[in-house]
């Protein structure tokens, strides 16, 4: 099976690879992950409000979020995201967005659907009495929220967090779509160049499968000491 | 926002003569069906086995069943996408990998994606179909061995029914995300809906109007989708028996 497979064409690009490519899927990770879990927690946090004008908002943004194709949404931010600009800096003409800002943005808005229902989820899991207790004690809304109840649910739902955080890791391979150079993007040029697919598509999917199972592995084992701490 | 709207284009003919755009994005779903609908197919019959097969007692069932597990669910679906396109088919032997290589188009696309959602898919049945036989109570095992039922049958009479009817919703779930995931077969030239928008925002420059249309198209189809599941959940009900409802889960 491995006859004629140029390990060669792998070694030769490995710094190209990982320098450019695996440094664009992580910072993407990373920054989508940050921006996707704060946006989360205040979508969560107004699918829960009594006001029924932001519950319906935020209801409505994650439903739309969770139908359509995340490579449609890729699409979408990148034709949207440079007429947001225009508007916001009140140009007359689109601003060209590079690749990677606009994956920056539709990752953040996109996963922040998805965070917003695990921490919603983790805010409900958190007994009734313990907001009581804050108001009781003379807390505000903001108090009660800051203090007591998102640090309980962040520590019940970090498992579930992470594993939505691998979930983005690979996620943004699909970054692809918009040509972006990310690690998928980087291999797919060489591969294209030498005409070497069996080996740069075989070495990704190792690569790829390597990170996320040893990551899926740490989250198991902290799922277990929270388990016994609770 | 500057942007001028011409809906027009819809009924504009494409540059391929089929018809109109919104034909054009029509027949694309009808590709994103199809490809759901036959990776549904596979994903059901693997991963009802997988799952099935990891609750039993044979460690080495089980162990062989992780494994599969692992392999499909940590290598991202784009990537599994380009195996099963570009690599497979140079792995096979040489005979079938021509033949594979000259199915003419959309064939040669579509089976490769069928394939791959097939398979990701799978996976995600599997551990619904492991989870729901994990959340009956014990006693029903030991009533069926009590009964005098063997090991299969107390699988096809007491248990897999049960669970069955336990993972319905989450399966509507899971079958939402193959019709959505069988987006990214637009990477190996695959047609479908998402293909269709953006191949009719290039031919058009109508950006907007093509990728609103096939966003409604998107959550139209999704409403029919969840509400024939609805329908299906309420015939196959049996009386008494509460589905329990699951932890949230991670997903995309």
């Amino acid at each position: 099976m491995f006859e004629g497979y140029d390990f060669e064409v792998i070694r030769t690009s490995l710094p190209y690879l990982f320098r450019e490519g695996m440094t664009f899927t992580v910072t993407l990770t990373l920054i989508a992950m940050t921006g996707g879990i704060i946006f989360g927690t205040l979508l969560a946090l107004m699918r829960l409000s009594p006001f029924r004008v932001l519950s319906g908002l935020a209801g409505a943004y994650v439903n739309l979020m969770r139908s359509v194709p995340l490579v449609l949404v890729i699409f979408w931010f990148f034709f949207l995201v440079p007429y947001i600009g225009a508007w916001i800096m009140g140009a007359s003409r689109p601003i060209p967005v590079g690749a990677f800002l606009s994956a920056a943005i539709t990752f953040t808005m996109f996963e922040a659907a998805y965070y917003c229902e695990i921490m919603r989820a983790g805010i409900q899991s958190i007994p009734r009495g313990q907001v009581w207790s804050g108001y009781a004690l003379g807390l505000t809304y903001r108090h009660t929220m800051a203090q007591v109840v998102l640090p309980q649910a962040f520590r019940n739902m970090l498992p579930v967090l992470l594993t939505q955080t691998i979930i983005l890791f690979q996620d943004t391979s699909l970054v692809y779509v918009i040509s972006a150079t990310d690690f998928l993007g980087a291999a797919a040029k060489i591969a294209n160049r030498d005409y070497r697919l069996v080996e740069m598509y075989t070495f990704v999917a190792v690569v790829y499968f390597v990170i996320s199972y040893a990551l899926s592995m740490l989250v198991r084992r902290l799922q277990d000491r929270i388990a016994i701490v609770r | 926002m500057n942007y001028t709207w011409h809906w027009r284009v819809l009924f504009e003919t494409e540059p391929g003569g089929t018809g109109t755009y919104l034909q054009y994005l029509l027949a694309g779903l009808g590709w994103t069906l199809a490809t759901a609908l036959a990776a549904w197919v596979i994903a059901l019959t693997i991963g009802a086995l997988v799952g099935t097969l990891r609750t039993t007692a044979m460690p080495w069932v089980v162990r062989i069943g992780n494994l599969y597990v692992e392999i499909f669910r940590n290598i991202p679906l784009i990537v599994q996408m380009f195996l099963w396109f570009f690599v497979v088919p140079e792995l096979v032997p040489t005979a079938l990998g021509d033949a594979i290589k000259q199915m003419p188009p959309p064939w040669g696309m579509f089976w490769p994606a069928v394939l791959c959602l097939g398979f990701f898919t799978s996976v995600r049945v599997a551990e619904q179909v492991r989870a729901g036989i994990n959340s009956l109570p014990r006693g029903q095992r030991m009533a069926g061995t009590a009964m005098g039922l063997t090991g299969a049958q107390t699988y096809r009479y007491v248990v897999l029914p049960q669970s069955f009817r336990i993972i319905l919703p989450p399966l509507t779930s899971e079958f939402l995300n193959v019709i959505k995931n069988s987006s990214v077969a637009l990477t190996i030239g695959l047609l479908e809906l998402t293909g269709r928008a953006r191949a009719m925002q290039e031919f058009s420059f109508r950006v907007f109007e093509a990728f609103a249309t096939a966003t409604v198209i998107y959550l139209l189809t999704n409403l029919v989708v969840v509400l024939l599941m609805r329908a299906l959940e309420n015939k196959v009900r049996v009386p008494g028996l509460i589905a329990v409802s699951g932890a949230p889960q991670a997903g995309h």
